[in-house]
C-alpha cells in the first residue's frame, strides 16, 4: 500500500462508547500538584481509603483479578460504602461479581468477566441482560492493558495488531488507519487514565513503596495510568527492607494515595508463595451466585454482615486460613 | 493398548494433547487447554514452552492450573513477567501455537465469547474476548477446542470474538492482521478438523473411534468439507488415561 504524507485518516472507529475521556496535559498537572514527592505516611484502614478516594460515578479498576493477587478486602469495603454508578474496566472474576451483584456498575470497558473453571458469570449475565449495566464497551486483555500502558507513557493511543478484522474492534472505541510509515492497518488503542486504581501486593512500607512476587500482571501498567491508587499489601515493611531489594519495587510511593495493611487481602483468591485458593469458599459464591437471592444472601453474610476485613477473617475462621496458607506456592 | 472405559473429554484431550509440537511457545488458555498442554508436557512434548497471558512462562505443568494467572501458570518457571509482555512477544512472532476454547465456532474459524443474540440486548452474555482475541491475532497458528454440537458450530457466528480466517481467503491479511498466521485445526468431542487451503473452510480430517462421519455432520450446523480420505484418531492409550486421571485433574475439575 502505497503511503501518502498527510493521508493518516481514520479507516474505522468502533461503535462503543469512549467511557473514560482523557486529557493528557491535566493527567500532567494532577501527577504534578496532586501527587507529593514527600514519603508521608500513607497507612489508612479500607474504610478510610475507599472513603476518601472512590467516589459515586468514579472509574475503577481492580488488579490483577478475582482469584489471584485481588485486592478483595478493598472490593469488599467498596461494597460496604455502596459506591454506585461506577464505570469499570474489567477484568475480573469474585471482585467484579461482587459489585454487579450489589447492583453498583453502570458501565463496562470489558474485557473478561466470568468464573473460569466454574464457567460464565452469572452476576455478569443478570446485570447486562437486564440493563442494570447500560454499556459495555468490548477490548481484548492485550488492549486493555496497552490502553493503560499508553497512559502510563504519557501519549494518547498505542497502535496494536489485536481485535483487527472482528467484532471486538467493532463494538470497542478503538479506531482503525493505516500507519504513516509502511501502510499497515493498526487499531489504535485510547489511552485510560483511571480515576481510581486497586492493586494488592504482597509488601508495602507505609510510603507505599510496592512490591510484588511472581507475575505481575498488569500492576505497573495500571499503577501509572491511575489518579488515585490504593494499594493494600500482605505484609507492611520497613523501608529499609524495600531499599534491600529495590529491583523489586514495581510500584513507587509517588504513584500511591493510600496503604492498606491486609492479610489474607486477596482470600479467597490466592498469594502467591503466601497462601493459596480457598477452594470451598470460591465454590460458595459460585453456587450462591446463581441466583439473585442466593447473590444477595452471600453479600449479607461475608460482605454488608461484617464491619471490616478483619471480621471478614474472623468468620472465615483460622483454620480455613491455615488450610489455604498450606496450599501456597512453594520457591524450590 | 487402549482402555474403552474413556469419555469424550477425555479422548478430545488426548488428541488435543498430540497435536503439541514439542520445545514450542504455546499460549494455554483456561480449562481444556491446559489439560492437553499438561498431557502433551508429559508425554510427546517434554520441552513444551506454555505461555498464560497474565506472564507465566516455561512453567513446568506438576498441577492443573484452574486460572491464568494463578500460580501454577508460573511454577519452576523460566520467567515471571506481566501480560504486556506476553502479550507483545505474541505480537513480534515469538509465540508458535495458540490453543483456545470458544462457545461458537464458524466454517471459517471464528470464535465468539462475547454474547449470545443481540450485542446491546443479548440473550446471554458470556465472559468476553479475554485475551482469544490477542492469541488468535497473534499466534502463528491456532488450535480450537470445543464441545461438538449444532449450537456450537455454527453457520453465522453472533458475534466474532476472535480471528479465525473471517470471510474466508485473504481476509485476515486485508484486515491488518500479521501475514501467515491463522487457525490450522479444531479438536471436538467428535472429531479432528483442519482447514482447506484454498477455500480457507473447515474439513473434516479424522473421526474419533466409533464416531461416523454421519455423526460429525449431523452435528455441525455448516457444510462440513468432507475429504475422499479421512483418518481415524487412536482411542487414548491405557498411559494417557492414567496420566489424565491420576496426575493431571484427580480432583475432576474437567474430566
Amino acid at each position: 500500500m502505497a503511503v501518502m504524507e498527510g493521508e493518516w485518516r481514520v479507516l474505522e472507529s468502533g461503535r462503543g462508547e469512549l467511557i473514560q475521556p482523557f486529557d493528557l496535559d491535566e493527567f500532567r498537572e494532577w501527577n504534578r500538584t496532586k501527587k507529593t514527592r514527600k514519603l508521608t505516611d500513607k497507612r489508612m484502614s479500607e474504610q478510610e481509603a475507599i472513603s476518601r478516594f472512590v467516589y459515586d460515578g468514579c472509574y475503577i479498576g481492580t488488579e490483577l483479578y478475582g482469584t489471584v493477587r485481588c485486592p478483595m478486602s478493598l472490593a469488599r469495603e467498596l461494597v460496604r460504602q455502596g459506591k454506585k454508578n461506577l464505570r469499570v474496566c474489567g477484568q475480573g472474576v469474585l471482585e467484579l461479581d461482587l459489585w454487579l451483584s450489589a447492583g453498583l456498575v453502570k458501565k463496562l470497558d470489558i474485557t473478561y468477566i466470568g468464573l473460569e473453571v466454574y464457567g460464565t458469570s452469572s452476576a455478569l449475565r443478570r446485570a447486562v441482560e437486564s440493563g442494570q449495566v447500560v454499556t459495555c464497551v468490548e477490548w481484548s486483555n492485550g488492549a486493555i492493558s496497552w490502553r493503560m500502558k499508553a497512559a502510563a507513557m504519557g501519549v494518547p493511543f498505542l497502535p496494536t495488531r489485536s481485535m483487527l478484522g472482528t467484532d471486538t474492534f467493532h463494538y470497542s472505541a478503538a479506531k482503525l488507519v493505516a500507519d504513516p510509515f509502511t501502510g499497515a492497518i493498526v487499531a489504535l488503542l485510547p489511552a485510560l487514565i483511571l480515576d481510581v486504581a486497586l492493586i494488592h501486593v504482597h509488601r508495602a512500607d507505609q510510603y507505599g513503596n510496592a512490591q510484588i512476587e511472581g507475575i505481575s500482571g498488569f500492576s505497573a501498567e495500571m499503577a501509572r495510568a491511575a489518579k488515585r491508587l490504593i494499594i493494600s499489601a500482605e505484609e507492611i515493611v520497613s523501608t529499609d527492607e524495600i531499599r534491600k531489594y529495590p529491583e523489586r519495587t514495581i510500584i513507587p510511593y509517588y504513584l500511591v494515595d493510600a496503604v492498606v495493611h491486609a492479610p489474607y487481602g486477596s482470600h479467597p483468591g490466592e498469594m502467591a508463595y503466601i497462601y493459596g485458593r480457598d477452594e470451598p469458599e470460591i465454590k460458595a459464591w459460585v453456587e450462591a451466585s446463581k441466583t439473585a437471592e442466593g447473590a444477595q444472601a452471600y453479600l449479607d453474610k461475608f460482605v454488608l454482615g461484617v464491619k471490616d476485613h478483619f471480621e471478614y477473617l474472623k468468620l472465615i475462621g483460622e483454620d480455613k486460613l491455615k488450610a489455604c496458607v498450606e496450599l501456597r506456592e512453594k520457591r524450590y | 493398548m487402549p482402555d474403552p472405559t474413556y469419555t469424550k473429554t477425555e479422548l478430545m484431550i488426548c488428541v488435543a494433547a498430540r497435536l503439541f509440537e514439542d520445545a514450542s511457545t504455546c499460549f494455554i488458555g483456561t480449562g481444556i487447554p491446559m489439560l492437553a498442554a499438561m498431557l502433551a508436557s508429559k508425554t510427546s512434548a517434554p520441552n513444551l514452552v506454555p505461555v498464560f497471558e497474565f506472564g507465566g512462562l516455561g512453567a513446568l505443568l506438576e498441577e492443573l492450573p484452574r486460572a491464568v494467572g494463578e500460580a501454577r501458570t508460573f511454577h519452576k518457571a523460566l520467567a515471571a513477567s506481566g501480560i504486556c509482555d506476553t502479550m507483545e512477544t505474541a505480537q513480534r512472532g515469538f509465540i508458535d501455537y495458540g490453543f483456545l476454547g470458544g462457545a461458537q465456532i464458524d466454517p471459517y474459524g471464528n470464535l465468539n465469547s462475547i454474547v449470545i443474540g443481540d450485542h446491546d440486548h443479548p440473550k446471554a452474555r458470556l465472559p468476553g474476548s479475554g485475551g482469544g482475541n490477542d492469541v488468535g491475532s497473534h499466534s502463528w497458528r491456532t488450535v480450537a477446542i470445543m464441545q461438538h454440537d449444532t449450537r456450537r458450530f455454527v453457520q453465522k457466528l453472533d458475534f466474532i470474538t476472535t480471528p479465525g480466517f473471517l470471510s474466508g481467503p485473504g481476509a485476515r491479511e486485508a484486515a491488518g492482521l500479521p501475514r501467515g498466521t491463522g487457525p490450522i485445526a479444531v479438536v471436538s468431542t467428535l472429531a479432528l478438523m483442519d482447514y482447506d487451503p484454498v477455500t480457507c473452510r473447515m474439513r473434516l480430517k479424522a473421526t474419533h473411534p466409533g464416531v461416523t462421519i454421519e455423526e460429525v455432520v449431523a452435528n455441525t450446523g455448516f457444510e462440513l468439507i468432507i475429504p475422499d480420505k479421512i483418518d481415524a484418531n487412536l482411542a487414548p492409550s491405557a498411559e494417557e488415561l492414567r496420566l489424565l486421571r491420576e496426575e493431571i485433574d484427580p480432583e475432576k475439575l474437567y474430566i
